[in-house]
């Protein structure tokens, strides 16, 4: 039997528990003369239903998890299983054929030996199916009695059913959290087992980054490791030169959507804006990498600049700031747009020109707003990954000079997964290592930001 | 008439009669024949009034009737509204101020604003009042500055209570406070005209009758016009009253004359409560 059937079997029996019970319920009704019950029919209807599928799903939910390991126990009890290698592929490969067999999925086996599998896991395989799905007809009706005896006129079906859907909202929210709480645990495993290798003060401080890929755990070269030149370029391309790019033009164009541009003019401009926000990051690199990069390498040869790079900081650092601008302006706008109409009539009414009253009430008042959308922007462009990719360079390397190349810690992830080092090198795990310290840095960042927003709402209603 | 004559509103207002014989020289702002529109709508309809700077002129009617519209076209405060236009003429010191070539931001300098809900900049005391005197260049050096926030301070009957924390935020102060920072903010730019609208109706009665008193200081020095909802206000505060209904001004005369002697039947039934 399959999960599908056992699925459709147990919402067919919560079905069929729903019907029962809302009839038995209506039936109260009419015994009472038509006098209220304590819930209506329906929800006595959903809390038998209720007793009946989720008690089974959760039984199905646990079964499949066992099964498996019975199913395998039994098969390797049989005798034809003693031929078995004892470790390795091998092994491994033989059962995983007998078993394709045994369930219909392969016609027949590869490797001889492996026939003689295949009985046992039928008989394995029916015996556990039929366990299984008599225990799940039995939860059934077991929940399902449960619930039928409980009905009463004066049951109040209502309150519990209610309790029932908070279960299922509050499950529904956890499950992000979870996630996020996985995530995070991933990540701190692979970063502990990199630090066993590489001493985290060297891999915080050290200035020379040149990982190699060849090396396994077990001589891991730790001084290769010192990211300081790759949270450089990234602090100086998603930072410096990013918001030098980003904050002025969406402070500007935020100011002008808000306070100047005519209503038609901002229906199509505001629009417009935001499709920069969707357009994938890989066209911005596109951009970046065939058309931004040879232009400013051109330019900086005419004005007589020594070998200048073709993965120049400044062209990556010039793209994602055009990329983060309609953050910045989004919330820009936002905050802009809160501050009350009566701050802005205050001044207005002192004779203030409409430029005086934009520099010196509106943007100072929308400040932790906009500080806040600024901090939203540099964790974005921080953690950016494919203009990086693209656009700048393997190199790290440490410089104040916008057209040397230089690399970032996303593109290193990167290129330090995606290469040909073996799962457990120190270069791989380096990866993980950087992501992490991303990931902290992100969520400082967003902490930060999404206080200083709730402070500033809280300001203004 | 006598039970209007000797009700408390009416009483009241005599009061103003004490000021019956002052001398007035031209009027401050005359308005004549002014329409304001908001977009087809016709929210004021042809109305005639002269502001003087030896009255308080206050604006009463029931809500809807135009009042707040009016005022706000005395210092051009609806060309921030897109829809709404102004016809006839309003003049200040023989100036039409809906003329071409008329500065808003010198008239607005010159007829200032006080508004229903305190609004202080999200600045410091000092700078909440500095901001005027500031932006139109008033004063040259810091002493000067100091000079100004101090004495429009003390006009506006605040300096006692703040002058040991000028720095703090102007939104800290008390609701109160808080108006009357916004009404020394107007000071500060030394306007001719100030114009209130319902400048009381968010604050406790303690802090009203500050207000109201302050008022009373100030007339004489500024042209001041109020739009108030109470009646009480009106006849305690003002010289001048104007009943404003449906967008017409019904009449306009003695504040005395207006809560014990009216002439039209519709101010009538407002000042006795039949409806409003």
């Amino acid at each position: 039997m399959s999960a599908s059937t056992l699925i459709l079997l147990v919402l067919g029996l919560g079905l069929a528990g729903w019907l029962v019970a809302r009839s038995r319920a209506a039936m109260f009704r009419r015994a009472n003369d038509g006098k209220r019950i304590a819930s209506l029919p329906n929800y006595h209807a959903w809390y038998a239903a209720l007793w009946i599928v989720v008690p089974t799903l959760l039984f199905a939910l646990v079964w499949s998890q066992i099964a498996d390991n019975l199913v395998i126990q039994h098969v390797l009890a049989s005798p034809a299983a003693a031929d078995l290698p004892a470790f390795g592929m091998q092994r491994q490969t033989m059962l995983a054929e007998a078993r394709a067999v045994a369930t219909g999925a392969a016609s027949g086996v590869f490797n001889p030996a492996a026939a003689d599998l295949v009985e046992p896991f039928e008989e394995a395989l029916t015996r556990y199916n039929i366990i299984g799905m008599v225990v799940t007809l039995l939860i059934a009706l077991a929940g399902g009695a449960w619930a039928f005896l409980r009905l009463k006129p004066d049951f109040r079906a209502h309150t519990r059913v209610e309790r029932a859907v908070l279960s299922l909202l509050l499950i529904a929210s956890l499950v992000a959290i979870l996630t996020t709480l996985g995530i995070v645990a991933s990540l701190v495993f692979e970063t502990v087992r990199f630090f066993g290798m590489v001493n985290p003060i060297d891999f915080l401080t050290g200035v020379n980054w040149s990982p190699n890929p060849m090396t396994d755990g077990s001589n891991p070269d730790p001084e290769r490791y010192g990211a300081v030149p790759l949270f450089w370029g990234t602090f100086f391309i998603g930072v410096v030169i990013a918001m030098i790019v980003a904050i002025p033009m969406g402070m500007m164009s935020a100011i002008y959507l808000n306070q100047y541009a005519a209503p038609r003019v901002r229906t199509w401009l505001k629009p417009a804006l935001e499709v920069l926000a969707g357009v994938p990051t890989v066209v911005y690199g596109y951009f970046a990498a065939l058309t931004i990069a040879p232009a400013i390498r051109d330019i900086a040869m005419s004005l007589g600049v020594q070998n200048p790079s073709s993965e120049s900081a400044l062209a990556a650092g010039l793209v994602m700031g055009v990329m983060i601008i309609p953050f910045v302006s989004s919330m820009a706008d936002d905050s802009i747009a809160a501050v009350p109409q009566a701050m802005k009539d205050g001044s207005l009414a002192m004779g203030a020109t409409q430029n005086e009253t934009i520099k010196r009430v509106l943007v100072p008042a929308a400040l932790p707003g906009i500080v806040a959308g600024i901090m939203l922007a540099i964790s974005r462009a921080i953690g950016e990954t494919m203009i990086v990719v693209m656009a700048a360079s393997a190199t790290a390397r440490l410089s104040a000079n916008p057209l040397e190349a230089m690399t970032t810690v996303t593109y290193q992830i990167v290129a330090n997964l995606t290469g040909e080092a073996s799962m457990d090198s120190a270069s791989t795990l380096a990866a993980f290592a950087l992501g992490f310290v991303l990931f902290l840095v992100t969520l400082v960042l967003n902490i930060i930001a999404l206080r200083i927003v709730k402070r500033f709402r809280e300001a203004y209603e | 008439m006598a039970e209007i004559a000797d009700s408390p509103l009416a009483n009241q207002a005599k009061k103003s009669l004490e000021h019956e014989n002052i001398e007035t020289g031209e009027p401050k702002m005359r308005a004549r024949d002014v329409d304001v529109y908001y977009g087809q709508k016709k929210a004021i309809d042809s109305v005639d009034i002269d502001v003087y700077t030896e009255f308080v002129t206050a604006f009463i009617g029931p809500s809807g009737c135009g009042k707040s519209t009016f005022l706000r076209a005395l210092n051009r405060m609806n060309d921030t509204i897109p829809s709404a236009r102004v016809t006839g003429t309003i003049e200040l010191d023989g100036e039409d101020i809906y003329a071409s070539g008329m500065d808003v931001v010198q008239l607005r300098a010159r007829v200032g604003m006080v508004f229903q809900k305190p609004n202080p900049f999200p600045k410091s005391i000092y700078d909440n009042i500095a901001y005027g005197p500031k932006i139109h260049g008033l004063a040259e050096a810091k002493p000067d500055l100091d000079n100004i926030v101090e004495k429009s301070l003390r006009r506006a009957g605040l300096w006692e209570e703040v002058k040991d924390r000028l720095a703090d935020s102007g939104t800290a102060l008390s609701g109160g406070q808080q108006q009357r920072l916004c009404i020394a903010r107007a000071i500060a730019v030394d306007p001719e005209v100030i114009l209130m609208d319902e400048p009381c109706s968010a604050l406790d009665p303690i802090a009203t009758a500050k207000i109201e008193e302050l008022i009373d200081e100030l007339r004489g020095r500024y042209g001041i016009v109020i739009v108030t909802h109470s009646m009480q206000q009106a006849a305690r505060v003002s010289q001048r009253t104007a009943f404003f209904h449906l967008g017409n001004l019904v009449e306009y005369g003695h504040t005395s004359d207006i809560f014990t002697n009216p002439v039209e039947k519709r101010t009538q039934d407002y000042i006795t409560g039949r409806y409003g």
